[in-house]
Order: C-alpha cells, then sequence, then structure tokens
C-alpha cells in the first residue's frame, strides 16, 4: 500500500469539489453529477486496495502530509491513520457514498443548484474522509466541523425556504455544543499527554488517572452525543429532515451521525479506564433507543419517521460501546449504513414518485403503481425490524445479547422494547405506504412513476447488502468483522464471559419473537383493522398529542434556553447603552463643564495653538524646559487640546460645519 | 535583545514603507481631483509590493529587532528615529499594507464627496498606523499614535453617517482619554528607566513594583480603549455604524490590533511584575467581553453593529491569548489579530457591498440574499464561517492556540471562553439565516445585482488568506516563534527571580524555555 493511495482517498473528492465549486458554472450540470460521483467511485476503488493490503498484511500504517499547527509545544499534523477501524469506516463512507451520489443524479436532475447539490456533497465526503482517517484529534475535530459545515449547507439546501434555514441554523448550533465539549477534551489530552496523536495518547494512557480519564472521556461523550443526535441533543437531526433525501440518507443516516460512534470506539482505550463515562454512554444510549422510538410511533411524516428511528438506531450503538461490545456497535454501524441509507433512498422514490408529498396518511395502495421501490423498502424494513437472516437482525441481537450477558438487565430491557416498537413503527409505515386504499392525492394519482434506473439500481445494490451484510458477523461472535476489528476495538482487560450456547440461541429466539410481534401489531393495526388505530390513539389522546408533539421538547429547550438567550441579549443592549455608556458621557461631559468658561482653559487653549502652529525644534526644547520643571500635566493637556484644535479646523475646513 | 540594522549597502525598507504613503499624499495634492483614487490606489499597491521584501528577508531564528534603522532626530532630550520589526509586529505590518488597495477599492463609487481630502486621510492613516509598529523610540512611537487619530475623526466625522458627528467625537474622547495616560506614562519610564526614550532599553530597566502597578494600568486604558476591552467598547458600535465602509474596515482591521499591539510591545516587556500580579483580572474582563459581545451581537437588528460586537467578543480572545503568557496563548494571539483583520474587514466590506445597493444596514431590509446574489451569498457565507472559528479556515488556529494557551493558565477561563465558541456561531448563522436565506422583500429586491469585478477582486485575495491561513499557517507562525518564544520567556525568568508562587503548576511546566527552544533547534537544522 503506498502512502499516495492513502492520500488520494481524501483527495479525488476534493479535486472534485474544486473543479465543480470554481468552474462548474462553466459546463453542464451532467458533467458535474459526473465529477462528483465520479471521484467518490474512485476513492472507493482506493478504499478496496486498502481492505485487500489491510486483510492480507493486517498492517496499521500512519501517513503524514505536512505539519499544521505549532506553537510552544505542541505540533499538530495533517496526518492519516490506516487501521482496521479506519479501514471499515472508509469503505462505508465511500462505498455507501457512491451509491447515493449516483442516486443523486437521478434524484436531482433538473433541481436549481444541481452543481452546487455535488460540490457540497462532495466536500462532505472529503470531510467525513478526513474524520475517519485523521491520525490525530485535530484532524479528526477539522473533519468532524466539516461535516457540520457540509450538513448546514445541505439542509438549508432549499434556501429560499425559511423552515429549511432555520432547521439548518439549529443543527450547527446544537451541534456546536457538543463540539465545544470536545474542544475542551483536546485540551485535556494536550495538557496530560503533550500531543494529539493517536499513537502517543493510546500508548501512554495508563498514565492517566482515572479521574482524568473520566474528564476527558465526558467531554468527548458531550461531542459524541451532539453529533449522533443522542438525548439531550437529539432535536436537530429531525429537523435536519429540511434537506434534500440523498443528503437524508448519506450525512443524516449513513454517515455523518455515526461519527459519535466511531469516536467512542476509536478513543475506547480511554473509555475503558473511566467506567463511569462507559455506562454513561450506555445508558445514553439505551434511553435514547426507546425514547426516539416512541416518537417514531405516531409521526406521519415519512422522512421524520426514518429520522426518529435513525436516532433510536444511534442509539443501539452507544448501548453497545456502553457495554463494552465496541465491535458489535461498529457491525451495527455498518448494517446500518446500509438498511438505512437504503429505506431513505426509497422513501425518496417514493416522494419522487407523488410529487413531493411526505405525509403518509396521502399514500396508501402504492406496491403496485412502484413495485420496485416496493420491493426494496420492504427489505428495508424487513432489515431493520430484525426479521432474520437480514443484516439488522444479527448486528441488533448481538448488542441485545452482550447487554444481557453483561448483566446489564435494564439496558436489555429497553433494547428489547426499543426493538419491538421499531418493528411496528417501521411496519406501520410500509403498511400506510404501500398497502391498503390509496389515499392519495387525485391530482396526483395518474402521475405516480417508478423512479428511473439511476436510482433503482443503487436501491437494489442496498437492498443486496441489507439483506447479505449481516453474515460479516456470522456466527456471531466469530464473523469476519469480529476478526477484523479484533485488535482495535476490544476492551482492555476485559473479562471473557462464558456464554452457553443455549442463552445465546434462546436471545435469538426471543428478539425474533420481539420482531414478529411489532410487525403482527402493525399489521392488526394497519391492515386487519384499519379503525383499531385512530380508536386507540382517540381513548388516550394525552399520549397521543405527547408523542404526537415530540414530548414538547423543542418548546421546552425554546423556553430554556433559545429565548432567555435572546432575551439577556436585549437587556444587555439596554444596559451598554443606558449605564456603561451614559456613565462615560458623563465623564465627558465634566471635563467639558470645567473647562468651558475658565481661564485655564484659554490659557491651554493658547499653548495648545501654538503647538499646532510650530512644531519646531525650539518649542519642543522648550517644553522639554517646562517638562523637567516638573509641569507634565501642562505638557498633557496642551497635547490634547492641541490635537482637538486641530482636528476641529480640519473639520471646519472640510465640511464648513462647528463641530462644537 | 540586540538588533540587527539593516544589511550595509542595503535599502532602508521600512522607511520605505512608512513614508511611501506620504508621497501619495503629496502626489494627489499636485494631481487632478479625478486622478486621486487612482493615485491612492497605484501607491497603496506600491507600498503592498515595499512591504514584501521585510517578510522575504526576515529572519525567522532570531527574535532581535530586524531592518532597523537608527538616527538620531533631538539631541537633548535624546529622541531618535529608530525604527524596526520583528515578529509580533511583522505580520501587523503586512496585515496593514495589504488592506490599503482594498480600503481603496471599497471606496470606489461609494465615496463621491472630497474624494481628494478622503484619500489623503486613508494614506495618513496608512503611514500613521505603521509607524505605530515600527516605532522602536517611545516618542515616535506617541507620536504615530496620536497622529492616527486625526484621520480616523475625519473620515468618521467627515464621510460618516447622520450621526457622525457624536460618534467622531465620543471616538475622539474616548481615546484621547487614554492617550494623554500613556503619555503621563511615557514620562515617567523615561526618569525611573535611565533618561531614554528606546523601548528596547526600556523592556530591559527594571522598576520598582509598586511604580508597576501605576504605570501597568495607565497603559492599560489607554490600550483598553483601542482593543477595545470591556467595560471601554460603547465608542465602538458608534464609530461604525457611522464610519464609511474603508473606515469600518481600517478601525476593525488595524486600528483595533494597537491596543493589544501596546500590551505586546510595552505592557509585558517593561511591566513583567504588575503584568503577573494583574492577569486575573485582565483575564476575566477578557473572558466577560467574549460573551457579552457574543450576547450584544445578538440583540442588534443593525449589521454593521452585529459585527461591531462580534469584534469585542474576538478581541477578548486576543487579550486572553496575550495575557495567557505562554508561547501557544501570545502566537495564538498575534495570529487572531491578524485573522480579526482579514476577517472582520471582509465582512465589514460585504456590508458596504449591500450597503451601496440597499442603503439600509438593518437585517429586515437585507433578507434572501442568495437568489438575486449568489456570488455575495458566496463570500457572506465564507466570512461568516471563517469568523465563527470553523477549522479549515483562518481564525480556527488562532482560536484554537489561544484557548489551548488559556487552557494552560486556568482551565476555567478557556471554558469559558469556549462557550463564546457556541455563541459565535449562533449569532453569525442566525445573521446568514436572515440575510442569505428566504425570499427578498419586494421593495429592495429591485435594487440587487450581484458584485462586479472591483468588488470581487476585494474579497477574493481575503478569501486567499482566509483558507492559507487555515491550511497552511506554518509561515506566519514561523515567523513568530523566536520573538515570542524570546518575550514568553522573559516573563519565565521575572518568575523564577522573583520566587513567586506559582499557582498552576502546568503553566510553570509550560512556560519553561527546553520545549519551545530545542523545537526551534530542530528547525533551524
Amino acid at each position: 500500500m503506498s502512502d499516495l493511495l492513502v492520500i488520494l482517498i481524501p483527495v479525488f473528492p476534493l479535486l472534485a469539489v474544486l473543479l465543480n465549486g470554481l468552474l462548474g458554472h462553466r459546463y453542464s450540470p451532467a458533467l458535474a453529477g459526473q465529477i462528483g460521483c465520479g471521484s467518490v467511485g474512485l476513492s472507493f476503488l482506493c478504499s478496496l486496495v486498502v481492505l485487500g493490503e489491510m486483510v492480507s498484511t493486517g498492517t496499521t500504517r500512519e501517513v503524514i502530509a505536512y505539519t499544521w499547527i505549532f506553537g510552544g509545544d505542541l505540533n499538530v499534523n495533517l496526518g492519516f491513520l490506516i487501521d482496521p477501524l479506519t479501514t471499515v469506516m472508509l469503505l462505508v463512507v465511500t462505498g455507501v457514498g457512491f451509491l447515493i451520489h449516483v442516486y443523486s443524479v437521478g434524484y436531482m436532475h433538473g433541481e436549481e443548484g444541481y452543481t452546487r447539490f455535488f460540490t457540497y456533497m462532495n466536500l462532505f465526503t472529503v470531510s467525513m474522509l478526513l474524520l475517519v482517517m485523521g491520525n490525530n484529534y485535530l484532524v479528526l475535530f477539522i473533519g468532524w466541523e466539516g461535516v457540520g459545515l457540509c450538513s448546514y449547507l445541505l439542509i438549508g439546501y432549499y434556501f429560499d425556504r425559511i423552515s429549511a434555514a432555520k432547521a439548518a441554523t439549529k443543527a450547527f448550533v446544537v451541534n456546536r455544543i457538543g463540539d465545544a465539549g470536545f474542544l475542551l477534551a483536546i485540551f485535556l489530552v494536550f495538557v496530560n499527554f503533550k500531543s494529539l496523536d493517536y499513537t502517543i495518547v493510546f500508548s501512554q494512557v495508563d498514565q492517566l488517572s482515572t479521574e482524568m480519564a473520566t474528564a476527558i472521556a465526558f467531554c468527548l461523550l458531550i461531542g459524541a452525543i451532539g453529533k449522533s443526535a443522542q438525548i439531550p441533543l437529539y432535536i436537530w437531526l429531525p429537523d435536519a429532515m429540511e434537506g434534500p433525501t440523498p443528503v437524508s440518507a448519506l450525512i443524516h443516516a449513513a454517515t455523518m451521525v455515526t461519527a459519535g460512534v466511531y469516536m467512542v470506539v476509536r478513543n475506547h482505550v480511554l473509555f475503558d479506564m473511566a467506567p463511569v463515562a462507559l455506562i454513561t454512554v450506555g445508558w445514553i444510549g439505551g434511553v435514547t433507543a426507546l425514547f426516539a422510538a416512541t416518537i417514531g410511533l405516531v409521526q406521519n411524516d415519512i422522512k421524520r419517521v426514518l429520522a426518529y428511528s435513525t436516532v433510536s438506531q444511534l442509539g443501539y450503538m452507544f448501548l453497545a460501546c456502553g457495554v463494552g461490545a465496541y465491535i458489535a456497535a461498529i457491525f451495527h454501524l455498518v448494517t446500518h449504513a446500509f438498511f438505512k441509507a437504503l429505506l431513505f433512498l426509497s422513501a425518496g422514490s417514493v416522494i419522487h414518485a407523488v410529487g413531493g408529498e411526505q405525509d403518509i396518511r396521502k399514500m396508501g395502495g402504492l406496491w403496485s403503481k412502484i413495485p420496485r421501490t416496493h420491493g426494496v423498502f420492504l427489505v428495508g424494513t424487513l432489515a431493520i425490524a430484525g426479521i432474520p437472516p437480514l443484516a439488522g437482525f444479527w448486528s441488533k441481537d448481538e448488542i441485545m445479547a452482550h447487554a444481557f450477558v453483561n448483566g446489564e438487565y435494564g439496558l436489555y430491557l429497553m433494547a428489547a422494547i426499543g426493538a419491538l416498537l421499531t418493528a411496528f413503527y417501521m411496519f406501520r409505515l410500509t403498511y400506510l405506504i404501500f398497502y391498503g386504499q390509496s389515499r392519495v392525492d387525485p391530482k396526483v394519482e395518474h402521475h405516480i412513476h417508478e423512479s428511473p434506473p439511476m436510482m433503482t439500481v443503487p436501491l437494489i445494490v442496498l437492498a443486496f447488502l441489507a439483506i447479505v451484510g449481516g453474515f460479516l458477523g456470522v456466527p456471531p461472535e466469530h464473523g469476519w468483522i469480529h476478526g477484523f476489528l479484533a485488535g482495535v476495538a476490544t476492551p482492555a482487560g476485559a473479562e471473557v464471559h462464558e456464554v452457553s450456547f443455549g442463552l445465546l440461541v434462546g436471545l435469538m429466539g426471543i428478539a425474533i419473537l420481539i420482531a414478529v410481534s411489532g410487525w403482527g401489531v402493525a399489521h392488526y393495526l394497519y391492515s386487519a383493522r384499519p379503525r383499531a388505530a385512530e380508536d386507540w390513539a382517540a381513548r388516550a389522546p394525552g399520549a397521543y398529542g405527547t408523542l404526537l408533539n415530540k414530548y414538547y421538547v423543542d418548546e421546552l429547550y425554546d423556553w430554556m434556553f433559545v429565548e432567555p438567550c435572546k432575551r439577556l441579549g436585549r437587556i444587555w443592549d439596554w444596559v451598554d447603552s443606558n449605564i456603561i455608556d451614559r456613565m462615560v458621557r458623563a465623564v465627558g461631559r465634566m471635563v467639558d463643564l470645567g473647562s468651558a468658561g475658565s481661564t485655564w482653559f484659554e490659557k491651554h487653549v493658547i499653548y495648545g495653538a501654538a503647538n499646532v502652529i510650530g512644531f519646531g525644534n525650539h518649542l519642543v526644547a522648550w517644553s522639554w524646559r517646562k517638562l523637567q520643571s516638573g509641569m507634565v500635566h501642562h505638557y498633557a493637556a496642551m497635547i490634547v487640546v492641541g490635537l482637538f484644535l486641530l482636528v476641529h479646523f480640519l473639520l471646519i475646513w472640510l465640511t464648513g460645519k462647528s463641530v462644537l | 535583545m540586540t538588533d540587527m540594522a539593516i544589511p550595509s549597502g542595503g535599502i532602508p525598507w521600512i522607511t520605505l514603507v512608512l513614508f511611501l504613503p506620504l508621497v501619495g499624499v503629496v502626489t494627489i495634492l499636485l494631481a487632478k481631483e479625478e486622478l486621486a483614487k487612482w493615485i491612492a490606489l497605484a501607491f497603496s499597491l506600491v507600498v503592498v509590493a515595499a512591504s514584501l521584501p521585510l517578510w522575504a528577508m526576515f529572519d525567522v531564528s532570531t527574535p532581535a529587532m530586524q531592518f532597523v534603522e537608527r538616527h538620531s532626530w533631538i539631541a537633548s532630550p535624546p529622541i531618535n528615529y529608530a525604527v524596526g520589526v520583528d515578529g509580533i509586529s511583522l505580520p501587523l505590518v503586512l496585515l496593514t499594507t495589504f488592506l490599503g488597495p482594498l480600503c481603496v477599492l471599497v471606496s470606489w463609487t461609494a465615496i463621491q464627496t472630497r474624494v481628494r481630502e478622503f484619500m489623503i486621510s486613508l494614506l495618513v492613516m496608512e503611514t500613521a498606523t505603521l509607524g505605530v509598529f515600527v516605532s522602536l523610540d517611545f516618542v515616535l512611537f506617541y507620536i504615530f499614535w496620536e497622529i492616527m487619530l486625526i484621520p480616523m475623526y475625519l473620515l468618521i466625522g467627515v464621510w460618516g453617517g447622520p450621526n457622525r458627528i457624536y460618534a467622531a467625537i465620543k471616538f475622539f474622547l474616548y481615546t484621547l482619554t487614554g492617550s494623554v495616560l500613556l503619555l503621563v506614562a511615557i514620562l515617567v519610564l523615561f526618569f525611573e528607566g535611565g533618561q531614554t526614550f528606546d523601548i528596547l532599553a526600556l523592556s530591559k530597566a527594571e522598576y520598582d513594583p509598586s511604580l508597576q502597578n501605576w504605570l501597568f494600568w495607565a497603559f492599560f486604558v489607554a490600550f483598553a480603549v483601542k482593543v477595545p476591552m470591556f467595560p471601554f467598547h460603547t465608542w465602538l458600535p458608534d464609530a461604525h455604524v457611522e464610519a464609511p465602509t474603508a473606515g469600518s474596515v481600517v478601525l476593525a482591521s488595524v486600528l483595533l490590533k494597537m491596543g493589544a499591539y501596546g500590551f505586546l510591545r510595552l505592557t509585558l516587556p517593561i511591566l513583567p511584575d504588575a503584568t503577573a500580579a494583574f492577569t486575573p483580572i485582565i483575564m476575566t474582563l477578557s473572558v466577560v467581553a467574549i460573551i457579552y459581545g457574543a450576547y450584544m451581537a445578538f440583540a442588534q437588528a443593525d449589521l454593521k453593529k452585529l459585527i461591531a460586537y462580534s469584534s469585542v467578543s474576538h478581541m477578548g480572545f486576543v487579550t486572553l491569548g496575550i495575557f495567557a503568557f505562554n508561547a501557544q496563548g501570545v502566537e495564538g494571539a498575534i495570529l487572531q489579530m491578524v485573522n480579526h483583520g482579514i476577517t472582520t474587514g471582509a465582512l465589514f466590506m460585504c456590508i458596504g457591498i449591500i450597503y451601496e445597493r440597499t442603503h439600509s444596514r438593518e437585517i429586515v431590509d437585507n433578507s434572501g440574499l442568495a437568489k438575486p446574489m449568489p456570488r455575495f451569498a458566496t463570500f457572506l457565507v465564507i466570512f461568516g464561517l471563517s469568523s465563527i472559528g470553523l477549522p479549515g479556515m483562518n481564525s480556527f488556529v488562532g482560536e484554537f492556540l489561544v484557548l489551548i494557551g488559556t487552557f494552560l493558565w486556568s482551565k476555567l477561563a478557556a471554558t469559558l471562553a469556549a462557550l463564546g465558541v457556541i455563541l459565535a456561531a449562533a449569532y453569525i448563522l442566525w445573521m446568514l439565516q436572515r440575510v442569505v436565506y428566504g425570499v427578498p422583500s419586494s421593495h429592495m429586491a429591485p435594487k440587487l445585482y450581484d458584485m462586479n469585478w472591483r468588488e470581487m477582486s476585494m474579497l477574493l485575495p481575503l478569501v486567499g488568506f482566509v483558507f492559507w491561513i487555515g491550511l497552511y499557517p506554518k509561515p506566519l507562525l514561523d515567523v513568530m516563534h523566536a520573538s515570542v518564544n524570546n518575550l514568553v520567556q522573559q516573563e519565565v525568568r521575572v518568575m523564577t527571580v522573583q520566587d513567586q508562587p506559582v499557582k498552576n503548576t502546568e503553566q510553570y511546566v509550560i512556560a519553561t524555555p527546553h520545549p519551545s527552544s530545542a523545537l526551534l533547534e530542530s528547525e533551524a537544522q
């Protein structure tokens, strides 16, 4: 593996950004799209070569591009670390990313700002690659902020929609809260290790006290929570659905939002030293998994259901980290990338078919009109719901089994209920979109059409991956991915639990039972007894309303943080102009009053005028004599008055007006 | 610290840079009024060219003053024409010269009356500000410091907005108050420091600690007003709002750096004991400025006021870094001075571009600009993101160094300052949301047209600097290392000699000369 190959991975999309960004207006949007896709495709090919080398030699390597920042004993390189964890992330980012780029060519066809779209998407890819490839915290941080920026730009892609602009701002600002935590973690790392390089930090980590490790881990966790949309910072992700659907698939499902999980796994050595922080990760994940799933139960916007589902699935990954099952977390990250990208893109295909409608109450019976989309969407649903042998089953089951085996029964229970709800809301979504009576607006009805191959081919590839992707981790604990990641994502000093085969099979059975039950309830409510869902909602209006309004968390945050912030700004503004400024003016007026009319003033005006007229040597010498006789204040006053007169005269000369 | 004179047979580059603008002034006076802006542009470009050799020939391995010229001016008392640059002043000199032509360009069509006088003011301003940065003699420093006020006063008072006279007088009184105290301090130093005005010699002398305390506060008021530090900042929003665009650019980019430069060049080296004693107060004020300025920016409906208050916040980072007094903090602060000059200057130019079209700076009047003005929107977003310190862009490097330096001094201060980073994102993005996104109001829509080539040519170089400093700051940091390490080590010497209790052990470890000098040696090889 040559170093050049590694550097080329982010350089291809970077070149595409520069080309499309600077010269894109000179050629056709179609070419811009081809450049955009092609660059990510090339990165994917390079990543495959990296994978091949990694599998055959298994050597981790570092590549330094150049020295970025240094000052004092701080020295930060723009450098890359290629190890199995990075390799897996590279394949997800470039592989799934490539499919989404191809899909976008069809989906965004004819949109205004097509070239701009691909420029931002490629910029996102560059940032995401820096994030997963960086060999130190600061490169990770560039990528981290870079993906946040692209998310901001792409959520606000339809810039004449004010709701899009608000969602974009919200996403960035909420993420910034996490970023501040991340920055503090970086400072703590630097103070303790005098370096920000992973290799140095992780090799000297045992010198750290538990308290310090806990502090660093918690700061990192704040960053991870923001980026991966966990409680309490998850609120930006559902709003982020304002962006075009491929953006939701790439950034807000498959890659960027998993950055927090990647970060925790990358730093697992630190988290292993801080059990309190680690279990906090687990509980945040568990609560988020369950909480987001409950909101997902009642949402009516197809993309919002998927958004809450993403928040919930990310919760599973955090839960996995929390119980030390880092490999399971990454495994679920990979399978989730497959089936969630698939679900978002096929949702896009549905939206495309029904003329931009996103409300599932205005769909129904679409399966015969868009059969290919229906097929792949169903695959996605089966995969995320945990129906074997599709991908989601294996990774989710592994997470739940780890929680159980580690004795975290509370977490196991939350994960299990979450899984039930997941199966339910996903099948609810499927039934409402594809089966039953059509509720489509009659005006749109006859326009319904299947998407072009440019969109359906990537969907079919993703559907294939969502079906077979789980076999990366089969048999459980001894699959390919477990062997591949064993060196980089195994908790230090973890006790090995002897788990009986029977227990594993039993847990698997329960998982299957849960998934099928969720499906069954959805079938009952949305197919067998079509009126039942409304009856249930009518029977518990309070609970239904709370869920529909997402527990009023947005309103709560507005009331708790946003409004006070604006109000404080206004109060301080008042203080600034009415107190601080008034005090200054009062001092000025006193000087004015004290000087006017007094002989003191006249005397110094004369001095001052003399000073202005002849700034010659003898005058200076004269003032020095004065000065040395202790009249410092005279001289000072003279300069003040002299300067004032000078500008006064100049002003009169230039404007014809007196200033006094 | 000895200084290195210009190489024998060499050209007095500093004098050239310093007085070329004044040659421009004379030329403008002799030429027709229509030619004034062309002459100003030509001379400011020549000044840029003349300042480049300073950078090219600068020896990064020494903390000494370079390109030093020393001529006796007045024998008794001994006042010299002494100028030179080191790693602290060179970045600021370059910033000043580079912004010169941009200020001329930004006024190209905006200034219609008394163009000749306007251009003269700009050029005098350039000489005065450069003079402050290169002076090695206290009297010379003070003369430039005071001359600077006059053109700025005129820029606001003659070519400013409706409330310009009030703003100009406020600006003048504020800064003049500081100047008087500065003058007194200079004279006291003259008598206490061995009857000399040589800044370097005065830095080496030792002063009674109680005297240092008095001098410190005299300096402090002079410099804090210029920075401006909380609570001396209220002149800034008024001055910015009333000033013409070029005035705002000079004010934000160069004038605000005077105070911070004063702290670095005078307060820290001359008054080390007082600095150490009062650092907590200054750090507190800096953190307050960061957060207070950010909240104020939130509340503004006027774009210029918003950016003005964001300057208060950003300059808080600069003073934070300076008084953290370690290599990271001080280098971050100097870099942040340059960054603030680039980014805030550019943002003021952007506002000027809108104002020329809509004649309003209110956010509500200027919304939905992305559609009619896509190029402009791109520039505004880039500079907005630079202002909030996005990695890969200039401000991040400076802010990161400042924060890490501050963190070594006090974790609490750094944490609070990091909150300022969140707030910055909030007010800038909220501004962008309202200005860039949405649809333009119907009565403004006909007035909106995208940027022309002149306007592009002022902002493009600044975009270049934004990314260059963000991605490869080495050339600038290289320039600073030797001087900053020298400055920081001076402080260590004082601290060890006086055996002051060190509150924070990490600070002590960080401030030891070994790692940085080792770094220097390895670079020299």
